[in-house]
């Protein structure tokens, strides 16, 4: 025992000489890279979410005092609005869903000590740190940080004199290139790592699902992101040199850009659902106790949509003035994708089906995931048929469709993928009773924010108006008490954040000891240590079989480690 | 100190090919979207053969001429590479290094000329796809002369002759990317 004990302790020590700097700072480790990531993502999500409330406050009360803000102004509500948007897809739903969970997961689930290329990781995330400071900078230069929306669509955002932040609207476009840049790196990381540092005896299909749908995230993000990278160099010079690549008055189509932005824009939301979406299914199949129903059906699901979600961009620019036999095309392959997902819903109702079903923190958050994003993509029907989407186009019923994805998606996801891991990661449980409080003080809000959205958006209230006392049409009471509604419950749900906080903090300071494994489940990252040490592994492990062997029939456990040799 | 995870190869395919033809297929899609929209312009504006006619075929020709002979010493490294003569192989990194020079300096004289002729970026959106699409080739060919001669140092004292193969795959990528800018940008009058 005491020969066991000093060499780990000298390990130890020799990682404390290292110094804090270095440790968590510099550090090459998979697990510290993650943490950058996930606290870098929730601080942005802190800050998005405060300007949600800053503007949702104008828009239910125009011309209010905002508590801890003061009085909004029109370039300040655009501002506001671009920059909520920007953030929560690109500061929060990229970096905490594909960056954080993959940097956790991919090694750990693989048997891996790390990262193939643990520099390049590291790399990877101080390009987006200083992505982040390029896009917080733009917040205090003179004109202030872009108003042209999270799409920028040109001419608006090309031409300074338009929008009238010529210096924010360039550093946008820098601070969202180099995120990019960031995002391919870690994405070459992920695929080369899955394909190549399996432990041995983990065939392709023995892989957990989460691992593959962070891999094929990171294959569709690496092919759709690539002519938006263009894009970017070509808006950054009509901004700043004076070509004219998308400024009509200069020979140039705004249109393209429109094709460049959705040629990546929709596979994005792709790119940010399948990690979502396998955190959900690693949960269901622990808290249900059985095994993923039809786990190659599933992946050839996801590979199908994959390669379907690069075919269907032309539906966000159905009113641009493409040509309707065109926008005919785009409502077939838009329609057909919703049956890939609605078939995973189905796969994960199967799975549940006579499941021993424990309604855990976690499980709770991936059961709502289910029913919130269903709605999501029900709703979605109407606005990819090009004939409803004439009508609905920049409405308010668009706007509450895709928070009924990326909600589910960023937050719903990300809140069961850290409830469900923070065992793993502090090696101390969570509170489950302040973890429910959470749950429902967060979903319940949710719902009454954006189902008065859809209502109003159905009833004609048109998106990124900054006073709708100037549209009389759209100021009557009703409107108003629809609105205030939305708000109210969002300062409701932006308050239950504080039980999240207060949780981490209470279970990081007296929670229980997590140990190995404390629900008892079947991957690989549960056989190491909570918190896994540098290195991961003591002994890295051997694989001998599938994932999601719950509940096999003639045994003792209703579990059965992937790495317990039989 | 790598990983383990550096040395495993479950794929059967070496760690570093791999992640550099998965570099390559996120190039790809980068010019692929810069030189998709330039077709697409350029169908819609019939006018550009105009602008186009002043670009100097002959310059463009003997550019391609340097850069193909440059991937062929490449080729030659990654040859003396395999048979482990890593003074070699770097010798013939160099000499690609000089081919992508005199590519360099070939295009500065071009640009300056056409500059001082005042076809500017700024001039005409098919001078802002020219300059824009030859200067990202262009970035390319600097930054991949670059990792050569890093490549090569470490080669000349027989280190990580593996690498000699992966920048040739990348040269041999930005060759085929002007392969297709000189006749777009070029021929096509």
């Amino acid at each position: 025992m005491a020969e066991h004990a000093s060499p780990s302790h000298d390990h130890a020590l020799a990682h404390h000489e290292a110094g804090w700097v270095k440790t968590y700072l510099f550090s090459t480790d998979h697990k510290i890279i993650c943490f950058q990531y996930m606290f870098t993502g929730i601080f942005m999500a802190l800050i998005g979410s405060f300007f949600a409330y800053v503007f949702r406050m104008q828009t239910a009360f125009p011309g209010v005092d905002v508590p801890g803000y003061g009085l909004v102004s029109a370039a300040e509500y655009n501002g506001l609005i671009t920059s909520h948007g920007t953030i929560m897809i690109f500061w929060v739903a990229m970096p905490v869903l594909v960056a954080a969970f993959g940097n956790y997961l991919i090694p750990l689930m693989i048997g891996a000590d790390d990262m193939v290329f643990p520099k390049i990781n590291r790399l990877s995330y101080q390009i987006f740190f200083l992505s982040t400071v390029v896009l917080l900078s733009s917040f205090f230069v003179e004109g202030g940080p872009f108003g042209g929306a999270w799409t920028a669509y040109p001419p608006l955002s090309a031409v300074g004199a338009y929008n009238n932040t010529p210096l924010g609207s360039s550093l946008w476009v820098v601070a969202v290139a180099l995120e990019f840049v960031a995002f391919l790196l870690g994405g070459i990381n992920f695929i080369t790592t899955s394909m190549n540092s399996r432990a041995p005896g983990m065939k392709l299909y023995d892989i957990p699902i989460v691992v593959w749908f962070i891999v094929i995230a990171s294959i569709l993000f690496m092919l759709s992101v690539g002519p938006l990278i263009a894009g970017a160099v070509m808006l950054f010079m009509d901004q700043n040199i004076g070509t004219g690549f998308f400024d009509p008055a200069r020979g140039g189509d705004p249109v393209l850009w429109q094709h460049l932005f959705w040629f990546f824009g929709h596979p994005e939301v792709y790119v940010v659902l399948l990690p979502a979406i396998g955190i959900t299914a690693e949960i269901i199949t622990v808290f249900s106790r059985k095994k993923l129903f039809g786990y190659k059906t599933v992946l050839n699901t996801v590979i199908a949509t994959g390669v379907l979600s690069f075919t269907v961009w032309a539906h966000h620019q159905f009113i641009a003035g493409i040509d309707p036999r065109m926008a005919h095309i785009f409502t077939i392959t838009t329609l057909l994708i919703s049956v890939p997902i609605a078939e995973m819903m189905f796969v994960f109702i199967a799975t549940l089906y006579g499941g021993s079903i424990t309604l855990s923190t976690p499980m709770l958050w991936a059961l709502a995931f289910i029913g919130e994003f269903l709605i999501g993509g029900v709703t979605g029907i109407f606005l990819g048929a090009s004939g409803a989407d004439i009508y609905f186009h920049d409405t308010y019923f668009v706007l509450a469709h895709f928070h009924y994805t990326f909600f589910p998606i960023a937050i719903i996801g990300t809140f069961a993928g850290v409830t469900m891991w923070f065992p793993k990661m502090f090696g101390k449980m969570m509170n489950e009773t302040l973890g429910k409080w959470h749950f429902w003080l967060t979903i319940i809000p949710f719902n009454c924010i954006f189902i008065p959205l859809f209502v109003l958006g159905a009833a004609g209230e048109h998106r990124r108006i900054y006073d709708y006392q100037n549209f009389p049409e759209l100021s009557g009471e009703w409107f108003f008490s629809m609105r205030q509604f939305a708000t109210v419950s969002l300062i409701v749900m932006l308050l239950a954040q504080v039980i999240f906080f207060a949780n981490v903090f209470l279970s990081l300071r007296s929670g229980k000891k997590a140990g190995k494994n404390p629900f008892k489940s079947n991957t690989l990252e549960w056989q190491a240590e909570s918190p896994p040490p540098h290195g991961n592994f003591a002994e890295l492990p051997t694989v001998y079989r599938p994932p999601y062997e719950y509940s096999v029939p003639g045994r003792a456990d209703d579990y059965w480690p992937q790495n317990a040799p039989s | 100190m790598r990983p383990i995870a550096t040395t495993r190869s479950a794929a059967g395919i070496p760690t570093g090919l791999l992640a550099v033809w998965w570099v390559l297929a996120s190039e790809v899609v980068i010019f692929g979207g810069l030189l998709g929209s330039y077709i697409m312009y350029r169908l819609a504006h019939d006018a550009w053969a105009v602008q186009a006619a002043n670009t100097n075929m002959w310059i463009g020709a003997f550019n391609t001429f340097v850069l193909l002979t440059s991937s062929l010493t490449a080729v030659l490294a990654h040859q003396a590479a395999e048979h482990g003569d890593g003074k070699l192989a770097a010798k013939r990194l160099y000499y690609t290094c000089i081919g992508a020079a005199t590519f360099i300096a070939v295009k500065a004289f071009e640009w300056t000329t056409e500059i001082s002729h005042g076809m500017t970026i700024s001039s005409n959106t098919f001078w802002s796809f020219y300059y824009t699409a030859a200067g990202l080739h262009a970035l390319h060919v600097i930054a991949g002369a670059i990792l050569m001669m890093y490549v090569a140092a470490d080669a000349a004292k027989g280190r990580e002759l593996h690498r000699v193969e992966l920048i040739g795959i990348y040269w041999h990528f930005v060759d085929i990317v002007w392969i297709f800018l000189f006749p777009l940008l070029y021929i096509a009058k």
